[in-house]
């Protein structure tokens, strides 16, 4: 929707355009992209379009290897894995979304007061990062569970949570480079306050190592979430939830490896959407950017 | 370079009591009361009232944190409420498994990542290069949790190369490690193959050449060695993503590892065990980048140690 505004402007026009351009160059940030959009549209149409109820139990159709009936073949209690795949697909997102908004937005409001204010409201930031970095992601996010209990709630918070420190220290470092510019100087110069130029003038400048990073966070809180689910920490059984379907199925490893490859390709492949747009993205967005 | 190391260590105290802050708040958020969760729903009163006494948790939270901190200090983590052990006792054992899993998987990482990643930058734009960078997009992006249950699936289970699920001598160690591996070779490939790009641009390099050094030379002896700085110090962050990883992973290969041990404690709400467990990663993780920043100013001279 901004980008018609943008549009009208010749020069920020110029500039998404720009972008887009060596965006569309990038075979495999498209196919990031449609990957991604292949699990959101199957996401949003699942209820329509799964063959079968995914809660369905057959008994003449006990972990079944693939057919025509039974596109990705059928669990151990006879229900459809296609079907539970496609309702799957809105609690991943919902999941993965939800947390990276909490990371983003805890992340940047103390990431921007730290780096834009500086002295000793810097050095607290600081230190308080530090903390939360000294703890491994997965850890963190184990570490939120244990207290809070198991959950998708409880996978939300903890993902969410484990991403604050990384939001801070990426908004933080941007803030930093950015407020030495002399248009925040000449903001300061015409009378703009303090929240409007942290908000209007440095935040909206730090956009693009932001959406690079919201994108490659998706990814990393994918598979957080659906690690944490497959512990039977997050979603309870029956839930489609991949992870918890994956650990559903791994007692059947032998018998009927199916059960737990299709869940896991699922995870693996809105992962990939993420790393491979994300790439595609820092590639577009700043060239210059290193892993 | 003393003085540096001396200066580095007292930086620390902040940052280990803001650790052990926070595993205390651990045990404060469970909701409702704690010395209820722990004794069960149909405990005695009186049992949960000498259990709240027992854990200290009668006392206002600043001095529990201060009884907590001390004993932390003294080398008491408090005793495990499932086996009535010292955690430290239950902790230790477990966390030399899981030192072993990360660290053969740091040096299987390393070999191989830095290997795909030199390859990937001396064919840079061929379908060399893209192949190798697509694999390690995938290793990136594969669940761990999947690729160990498909790794068993096809080494232990249908080629029977392996065992699984026993943690006897080496060949246990093997599977586990590979598949705690395979990000971390993703991120030293990328970060390889990218300051091997950036060295291979410099102008040593093209004297290097100019001269009429043989290639594999200028690559092995010339660009590899100044290209690996950047990827040694994310050994200390690949370590923590390792331990981190490493709970999974555990849990997949019954390797009796810490994170196996968190995970299991979590269940049986052993607070005082997550607690402990939850401390040791932390530190270990704060330690092992303590010493990778040592060996980085070690290795390059340019840094100064300020």
């Amino acid at each position: 929707m901004n980008e018609k505004n943008d549009a009208k402007d010749k020069g920020t026009g110029n500039q998404v355009a720009s972008i887009w351009r060596l965006f569309r160059r990038n075979k495999l940030a498209l196919l990031g992209m449609t990957l991604i959009l292949v699990i959101v549209l199957a996401a949003i149409f699942a209820p329509y379009i799964a063959p079968y109820d995914p809660s369905q139990q057959d008994f003449q159709m006990l972990r079944k290897p693939m057919s025509a009936k039974h596109w990705f073949g059928s669990d151990q209690m006879g229900r459809d894995i296609f079907s539970r795949i496609l309702l799957g697909a809105p609690i991943t997102l919902r999941i993965t979304v939800f947390a990276v908004t909490i990371g983003f937005f805890v992340g940047t409001l103390i990431g921007l007061i730290g780096g834009y204010y500086g002295g000793m409201v810097d050095m607290v930031v600081v230190y308080l990062t530090d903390i939360l970095l000294a703890f491994p992601g997965f850890l963190l996010a184990l570490a939120v569970i244990a207290a809070i209990g198991p959950g998708i709630t409880s996978v939300i918070i903890a993902s969410g949570f484990s991403s604050i420190p990384q939001f801070i220290r990426i908004i933080r470092g941007s803030v930093l480079v950015e407020k030495e510019k002399d248009y925040v100087l000449a903001a300061r110069a015409i009378g703009e306050s303090n929240t409007s130029i942290a908000i209007r003038y440095i935040f909206l400048n730090c956009i693009a190592p932001i959406i690079i990073f919201v994108t490659l966070r998706m990814a990393v809180v994918v598979l957080i979430a659906s690690g944490l689910s497959f512990l039977g920490l997050g979603a309870q059984p029956p839930s489609p939830e991949w992870g918890a379907m994956l650990s559903e199925g791994k007692g059947y490893l032998q018998t009927a490896p199916h059960i737990s490859i299709f869940p896991g390709l699922a995870i693996m492949i809105l992962t990939l959407g993420f790393n491979l747009l994300g790439d595609g993205l820092r590639d577009a967005l700043d060239p210059r950017m290193k892993i | 370079m003393i003085n540096y190391i001396i200066r580095r260590l007292l930086m620390l105290i902040p940052t280990l009591v803001g650790i052990t802050l926070v595993s205390f708040l651990i045990l404060q958020l469970v909701p409702g009361d704690p010395a209820r969760t722990i004794a069960g729903q149909d405990a005695e009163e009186e049992a949960v009232e000498a259990l709240r006494i027992r854990l200290g948790l009668d006392k206002p939270i600043f001095l529990q944190y201060c009884i907590f901190l001390k004993n932390v200090v003294s080398g008491n983590f408090g005793k495990s409420i499932s086996t009535q052990n010292e955690v430290i006792a239950e902790v230790w054992p477990h966390f030399l498994n899981t030192v072993r899993l990360a660290l053969v998987s740091v040096v299987i990482s390393l070999f191989v990542g830095i290997g795909l990643g030199t390859v990937a930058a001396i064919y840079q734009n061929t379908t060399i290069d893209h192949i190798t960078m697509g694999v390690v997009l995938l290793g990136i992006s594969t669940p761990t949790f999947w690729a160990g249950l498909i790794i068993i699936l096809v080494f232990s289970i249908n080629l029977g190369w392996f065992p699984s699920g026993r943690a006897e001598g080496f060949s246990s160690l093997v599977l586990p490690a590979i598949t705690l591996a395979a990000p971390a070779i993703a991120m030293s490939a990328r970060m390889t193959r990218s300051s091997m790009l950036e060295v291979l641009r410099q102008d040593y390099i093209k004297t290097a050449r100019a001269k009429g050094q043989k290639e594999s030379k200028v690559i092995y002896k010339h660009a590899l060695k100044n290209a690996l700085i950047p990827t040694i110090t994310i050994v200390g962050l690949q370590f923590g993503y390792l331990m981190g990883g490493s709970v999974l992973v555990e849990v997949i290969f019954t390797w009796p590892g810490l994170g196996r041990l968190i995970v299991s404690s979590i269940s049986a709400r052993d607070y005082p065990l997550v607690q402990g467990g939850v401390l040791f990663f932390a530190f270990s993780f704060i330690l092992v980048n303590l010493l990778v920043d040592i060996l980085y100013t070690y290795l390059d001279p340019r840094i100064t140690y300020e």
